[in-house]
């Protein structure tokens, strides 16, 4: 039984890894094509990416449109859940529902129904349309996460602080957002990641200004190249280190 | 004005924006594209119609009607296979692994889930390629005489799928897993069960929720992707979001595009009410 499941893991584990295992080697191939065998170690490709203007551009890009579309969402989210938690409105079931409704619509049918509409109304394809179509995939995604973490405890302390005569906007400001702080961390950070991620949405809602994921597709279509390689390498970096540290910092106490 | 009145008040005021900007950018869009399936194109021109006739032609042209099955298909085998091969990678890590060890278990085994989903399909092909490592490594090892085409196929399709849905299946199996009490097991053996009937009688039955709640997600966000069967299966026979970025890109037929997302939509929300049960179940 034990060495069945060591070998099942192992198994897995291989399958699971191989390709981001792959990837990141062939990052470093030195010759033209990412595939075995393995001629040598070069840094050319990093350096060849870190100097392309498109991708530096499609870069900055993504990181913008991530950061505040994730900040609009995350602050949509938190008033919506504050408010809801709050009181119980007349139609609290249904406001509930339609806010979490585009979690359970794919991604291309949303993109689809902007781009329509962005067309009849005169909006081009750009950022801003892609960081409009991101709050609406990831506010379903914020709001839920805080509405779930706003529990009795919390309810009370802030009734207590508006029974205290504390205004509306502190209410919020100082006593439930400092309450929230890691629910609020997490879901700022899922809705970052998903956006920085995000294909379909920013390949129909961009022309010009595209994001990383629509600038790599791009490079796709000129077949496989180490160039490739490093850029997906240098991605996967940068998420791995965010979830280390969320491992290590937020989540930390609530595992243990 | 009553106290109660006016914290009515505020609580709606906190609501609205959230809600204008889902009415506007989601429901509205959502309801327009509704509309603009029920019209045609004529030229270049688009025809606003009430008329079924892009309905219909989904079920009548065979390439269309085609597109419906090879998604429904490689859908199932999908969520079929991760299921298989996700439960028993959940059940090792969440009970035979040492504790210490466990967190870093499941994190190593999800880790691919965090790099970009572009990227992601672009390592398969990388890996199935007829040069690349798996080939090389068969051919080398003298399991196969030449290398065979996965690459443009169903089969690197569905690879690529299960990959990702595997992690996506285990942490929810895990998480099912790991809130089960002990207790339940001791029970069963003392009561004379065989490891195996333990299993496949007490633990397997109370994961069902999480088996579910991840079954549904993979089938959601499995028959709705447009990226790993574009990059991973070609153009040889294509899935339903394909052939809705084909009306989009070829002809600007937005009525057939808008057409075929409103079936998309019906079809996963018939997944939602057959798992509707067990996912309710998950809530409580």
């Amino acid at each position: 039984m034990k060495y069945l499941s060591l070998a099942y893991l192992v198994a897995l584990f291989g399958f699971i890894l191989l390709p981001v295992v792959t990837l990141v080697i062939f990052s470093f191939q030195d010759g033209r094509l990412p595939v075995p065998p393995f001629k040598g170690v070069t840094f050319e490709w990093y350096a060849k990416i870190l100097t392309d203007r498109a991708m530096m551009e499609a870069l900055g890009n993504s990181l913008i449109v991530a950061l505040l579309s994730s900040l609009v969402a995350l602050t949509l989210g938190f008033l919506a859940a504050s408010g809801l938690a709050r009181v119980v409105l007349p139609g609290s079931v249904l406001m509930r529902g339609l806010l979490i409704a585009p979690m359970t619509v794919s991604y291309l049918i949303i993109a689809l129904g902007l781009l329509q509409m962005f067309n009849k109304i005169g909006i081009r394809p750009s950022l801003l349309a892609t960081g409009i179509g991101h709050v609406v995939i990831n506010l379903p995604l914020c709001f839920a996460i805080l509405y779930a973490a706003i529990g009795e405890h919390q309810k009370s302390a802030l009734k207590a602080a508006r029974d205290l005569g504390a205004r509306e906007w502190q209410v919020l400001w100082f006593v439930a957002a400092p309450m929230l702080t890691p629910a609020l961390a997490a879901a700022f950070f899922l809705a970052f990641t998903f956006s920085w991620d995000e294909f379909i949405i920013a390949f129909l809602l961009t022309r010009f200004d595209v994001t990383l994921p629509v600038e790599i597709w791009s490079m796709l279509r000129s077949g496989l190249s180490p160039a490739t390689n490093a850029v997906g390498s240098l991605v996967f970096l940068v998420s791995v280190i965010v979830v280390v540290t969320l491992e290590l910092t937020l989540f930390r106490k609530g595992s243990k | 004005m009553s106290i109660e009145k006016q914290e009515k008040r505020q609580g709606a005021a906190l609501v609205a924006p959230a809600l204008l900007w889902t009415l506007g950018f989601f429901a509205i869009p959502f309801a327009a594209m509704v509309m603009m399936s029920l019209a045609h194109l004529e030229g270049r021109e688009i025809v606003q119609g009430h008329d079924l006739g892009n309905y219909l032609r989904i079920f009548t042209d065979p390439s269309l009607r085609r597109g419906i099955f090879v998604s429904l298909e490689i859908t199932a085998v999908v969520t079929v296979i991760s299921v298989l091969l996700a439960w028993p990678l959940a059940w090792i890590i969440a009970t035979r692994v040492p504790a210490r060890w466990r967190r870093m278990a499941l994190l190593l085994a999800v880790l691919p889930f965090w790099t970009s989903y572009v990227v992601r399909s672009y390592s398969w092909a990388l890996v199935l390629g007829e040069k690349g490592v798996v080939m090389n490594a068969l051919v080398g090892l003298g399991l196969l005489a030449e290398p065979v085409q996965i690459m443009a196929t169903r089969s690197a399709t569905i690879i690529g799928f299960v990959h990702f849905f595997v992690m996506l299946l285990t942490l929810t199996i895990y998480s099912n897993l790991i809130q089960l009490s002990p207790n339940y097991a001791r029970a069963a053996e003392d009561l004379g069960a065989s490891r195996w009937q333990v299993i496949r009688l007490v633990i397997l039955p109370l994961t069902l929720p999480g088996v579910m709640t991840g079954a549904f997600l993979t089938f959601v966000l499995c028959i709705g992707d447009y990226i790993t069967p574009q990059i991973l299966g070609g153009n040889n026979e294509l899935t339903l979001p394909q052939l809705i970025m084909l009306q989009l890109g070829r002809r600007g037929d937005f009525p057939m595009a808008s057409a075929l997302s409103v079936v998309l939509m019906v079809i996963v929300t018939l997944a939602y009410a057959a798992c509707a049960r067990w996912l309710k179940m998950e809530r409580v």
